[in-house]
């Protein structure tokens, strides 16, 4: 990775912040890649090293959510549809016809983006509100039929075989190489971000959250965009999904169709910040630290106590920090270099960073 | 299949779909107020339905006895949602309107499980329990009872709407916030009751409901995806969309799980739902 | 063959008609200026012209292919490019940005859409701006960045709407000179306008519409000696 791609990925942290942001930026990306390749040799713990690929998948599915959610602009309620599509498809097509788990896994990429294809064209003009119900009502009925469906296991659910273990198998017996897939999942969906950010349709998709109809009267055909944006979505989270049936070598609808899934991977963006790159990969640090945390101290009995944290951080961020961690973390750099500038602390203006 | 099983199922359609509208008429009032969706709103429901189980377990005072104060309170509660929370959001963009409802519903269930455990309750025993054979059916009390329960309810809103002067303010800020406002509505003022009103509501249908439905922290999750749809049927911001579109979803409900599979039931309404969104989204009666 | 024709272009929404009739042609390179007193229509015909509005009835020509109905962003492929009366450029973006994205349309590469879209900036005079965020920019900076977004997709007409409204003196004629140049470019120009003083003295035509309905065509000079136009004028509260 030559530096200035380091620099510019480093830009996408405060991508219209002034340039002297990301020398700093820059570094802690390099860090953070740093911490991230030494993970699996420095953690012991099988727990810990458990831990940590739970972060980079939750990570994953965050950043392939915010790819319809921030950069379309059309909130998703219901994406674990895509999750559970990509998961079901790769576990039936490994069980059923014995082929290769990459195939699969990427098969079941395409049964998602294909199947986004559908829900697209049906629900994407459909404004805000109205468009996460869809999300909500396509999930659920899913979750029925895949309840329901006994080729699919029903709702008893589909497991793989742990006899054969290694890469051709997508099967292992020790954490450390579901790290690495994780971790290369997680580059490969940001990369991806990356690749339309810089794109023309990075352009047309900030265009159309901007200003829809100043973007059509320049030639954007919003729906075709935004189905765009949502099939590479699916894509991406329908390959966590596969990632998830391979590691955990069990699925039902309760693990990979349900509402709290579709819940998880847009608050991660939510938390870390709609929109950024990077936002999804803090929001999912953050989550899953608490779900641990609230876990050990409370000892998981079952008490709702770690739901509560979560929600009330939901709704603390929803109305005061908007733009999510990352939003609100920039929000401070800009105002404290502003001050900096200024020689003098100016009166402090109460700054919401809200897109 | 009898005709004898169909009008029965017809029956319990439109008594449970009674329900679905009372729960429904809170939610298409904030809409049509504040173009805010409640994802919370199935929360009131909940609560309501653990208030009628508190007062009846504690102190053996039925449902239909404590109805009115379980209102009071629920209004009381909607009202202080809206001060503390809502009220704060109004200009907010769409995403941040969502996940704040959205994490009160979560915030209200987590809350609900960790005072009241997970297991599931239910009311025993109350004034209305039993049957009943009216005309060949046989009616359950309680579901007759609260069919007729929200039918009330729901004419009580109805005239507060268009035969009171508050009804009439409430309106107007639906219509148009800014002309109101200019003739002196105090538009806060008019969120504030909209909520209070459709907690009110939501809770008046969770005790109606809590004298024969099982009451747990996520019960709010069910009723909330079917107020939706019944929002959506009727046309968001119209209360008598409500209405019509909860009978609606009640048979629908009854009537697919009977012809197609009880499991199927939610999955057929869902299918309404999306039907509904695609081609006619602005429903029945709304305002769009 | 004109650049634009209206035939008998009506516009209904439910019982209201916008347009009734509104017949006129435009040839490429003119300047036209559409008046009229408030609620004359202006705004629809534009709107119809522009594909926001789907015309009730009538036919809507561009260089001679049917243009009447087609979705805004089929128009713009089509060589219609407009303005809104606010500006509504892309605020998350810089103001390169917003013309880049402009650019885009008959340029998918990148670097030479940057390249097409900076030319477009300098030749409305924002070139310093290019790397500063739109939303940071005065609202008659923000109106001409709208206009070099809506030159960069190359079209054949570029629809104003309102350009010169709210502006000081010194703004309005800046904003004439930018007009000025892109007539010299080729495009031509229709302009739907309050700000009398701005439009009269540079358009080649002007189009009068007054409740729905065209009532006076021809220069500058004859439709402000036309009887109808006086009456239409001075009847309206301005």
């Amino acid at each position: 990775m030559s530096m200035k791609n380091v620099y510019f990925i480093s830009r996408c942290f405060a991508p219209h912040s002034a340039r002297g942001n990301s020398t700093v930026s820059s570094l802690v990306l390099c860090a953070a890649i740093l911490i991230a390749l030494l993970i699996p040799f420095v953690v012991s713990s099988p727990s810990h090293l458990n831990l940590a690929v739970l972060v980079l998948m939750a990570a994953q599915l965050g950043v392939a959510w915010n790819i319809l959610g921030g950069y379309a602009g059309q909130v998703s309620l219901g994406h674990a549809a895509f999750y559970g599509l990509g998961a079901y498809a790769s576990t039936l097509l490994v069980l059923k016809f014995g082929l290769n788990p990459w195939i699969c896994m990427l098969a079941g990429g395409l049964v998602a983006a294909v199947v986004s294809l559908g829900f697209g064209w049906s629900c994407l003009r459909l404004k805000g509100h109205y468009f996460a119900m869809a999300t909500i009502a396509v999930a659920e009925i899913l979750q029925i039929v895949f309840t329901n469906w006994d080729y699919a296991g029903a709702a008893v659910g589909l497991t793989l075989p742990m006899d054969k273990t290694g890469w051709a198998y997508l099967v292992f017996s020790d954490k450390t190489p579901y790290y690495w897939l994780a971790l290369g999942l997680l580059a490969v969906t940001l990369l991806a971000n990356v690749a339309i950010e810089r794109s023309y349709l990075g352009y047309y998709l900030r265009a159309i959250k901007d200003e829809p109809d100043a973007a059509r009267s320049i030639g954007v055909d919003i729906s075709k965009y935004k189905q765009i944006a949502l099939s590479i979505s699916a894509f991406f989270t329908a390959l966590g999904g596969s990632l998830y049936a391979q590691k955990e070598l069990y699925i039902d609808p309760a693990s990979v169709l349900s509402t709290s899934m579709s819940i998880k991977m847009a608050l991660v963006s939510i938390l870390g910040g709609v929109g950024t790159l990077f936002g999804p990969v803090v929001g999912a640090v953050v989550l899953t630290s608490i779900e641990e945390v609230t876990r050990a101290s409370f000892g998981g009995s079952g008490r709702g106590t770690d739901l509560i944290i979560y929600a009330g951080l939901i709704v603390v961020i929803a109305v005061f920090y908007p733009s999510g961690l990352l939003g609100w973390w920039r929000a401070r750099v800009e105002r404290s270099r502003a001050n900096l500038a200024l020689g003098s602390k100016p009166a402090e203006t109460h700054q919401k960073g809200a897109r | 299949m009898t005709l004898e099983i169909l009008l029965q199922t017809l029956a319990s359609g439109v008594l449970i779909g009674l329900i679905y509208s009372l729960v429904a008429i809170g939610l298409t009032m904030i809409f049509g107020v504040m173009d805010i969706v409640n994802f919370a709103h199935g929360e009131f429901l909940m609560l309501g339905m653990y208030a009628s189980f508190w007062m009846f377990s504690l102190y053996g005072l039925d449902p239909l006895l404590t109805m009115p104060l379980t209102m009071l309170l629920l209004f009381a509660f909607g009202v202080l949602l809206y001060s503390v929370v809502i009220r704060r959001i109004i200009d907010a963009p769409m995403l941040s309107q969502i996940f704040a409802t959205f994490g009160l519903m979560l915030l209200l269930r987590g809350v609900a499980q960790f005072l009241w455990k997970p297991d599931f309750r239910s009311v025993e025993n109350s004034w209305v329990s039993g049957s009943f054979k009216f005309a060949g059916l046989q009616l359950g009390t309680p579901q007759l009872v609260a069919g007729i329960g929200a039918v009330v309810i729901t004419a009580a809103v109805y005239l507060f709407l268009h035969h009171t002067k508050v009804g009439a303010a409430l309106e107007a800020t639906a219509a148009d916030k800014e002309a109101a406002r200019l003739m002196g509505i105090d538009s806060n003022r008019m969120f504030a009751l909209a909520w209070g009103l459709g907690a009110a509501c939501a809770g008046a249908a969770g005790v109606l409901l809590s004298t024969f439905f099982p009451i747990f922290p996520e019960v709010g999750a069910t009723f909330i995806l079917l107020a939706f749809v019944v929002v959506n049927l009727g046309g968001f911001g119209s209360v008598t969309g409500a209405f019509w579109g909860g009978i609606i979803v009640g048979v629908t409900e009854v009537m697919g799980g009977l012809l197609i599979g009880p499991q199927y039931k939610m999955a057929i309404v869902l299918t309404l739902f999306l039907a509904v969104l695609m081609f006619r989204p602005q429903g029945l009666m709304g305002k769009a | 063959m004109s650049l634009l024709e209206l035939q008998a272009v009506t516009k209904k929404f439910g019982g209201l008609t916008a347009n009734q009739d509104v017949s006129f042609t435009l040839e490429a390179g003119q300047i036209v200026g559409l008046i009229g007193p408030n609620g004359a229509g202006k705004t629809t015909a534009f709107n119809c012209v522009a594909g926001f509005y789907a015309p009730t009835s009538g036919v809507i020509k561009l260089d001679g292919h049917d243009i009447t109905g087609l979705t805004p962003e089929a128009c713009a492929s089509a060589g219609v490019a407009r303005t809104f009366q606010i500006a509504r450029t892309f605020t998350s973006m810089t103001a390169l940005e917003n013309v880049t994205t402009g650019a885009l349309l008959k340029q998918r590469k990148l670097p030479q859409a940057r390249a097409r879209a900076l030319h477009w900036l300098s030749f409305v005079g924002l070139d310093r701006f290019a790397d500063k965020p739109a939303g940071s920019m005065t609202i008659s900076e923000q109106r001409r960045l709208a206009v070099a977004r809506a030159l960069a997709i190359s079209p054949k007409l570029l629809l104003m709407d309102e350009v010169m409204a709210g502006l000081n003196p010194t703004e309005v004629r800046e904003m004439v000179e930018v007009v000025l140049k892109i007539r010299g470019t080729g495009v031509a120009c229709l302009i739907v306008e309050h700000v009398l003083e701005g439009i009269m003295p540079i358009a080649d035509k002007i189009v009068v519409l007054d409740r729905g309905v065209k009532i006076a065509e021809g220069t500058p000079a004859e439709v402000s000696q036309s009887p109808l136009v006086i009456a239409a004028y001075l009847g309206d509260e301005q």
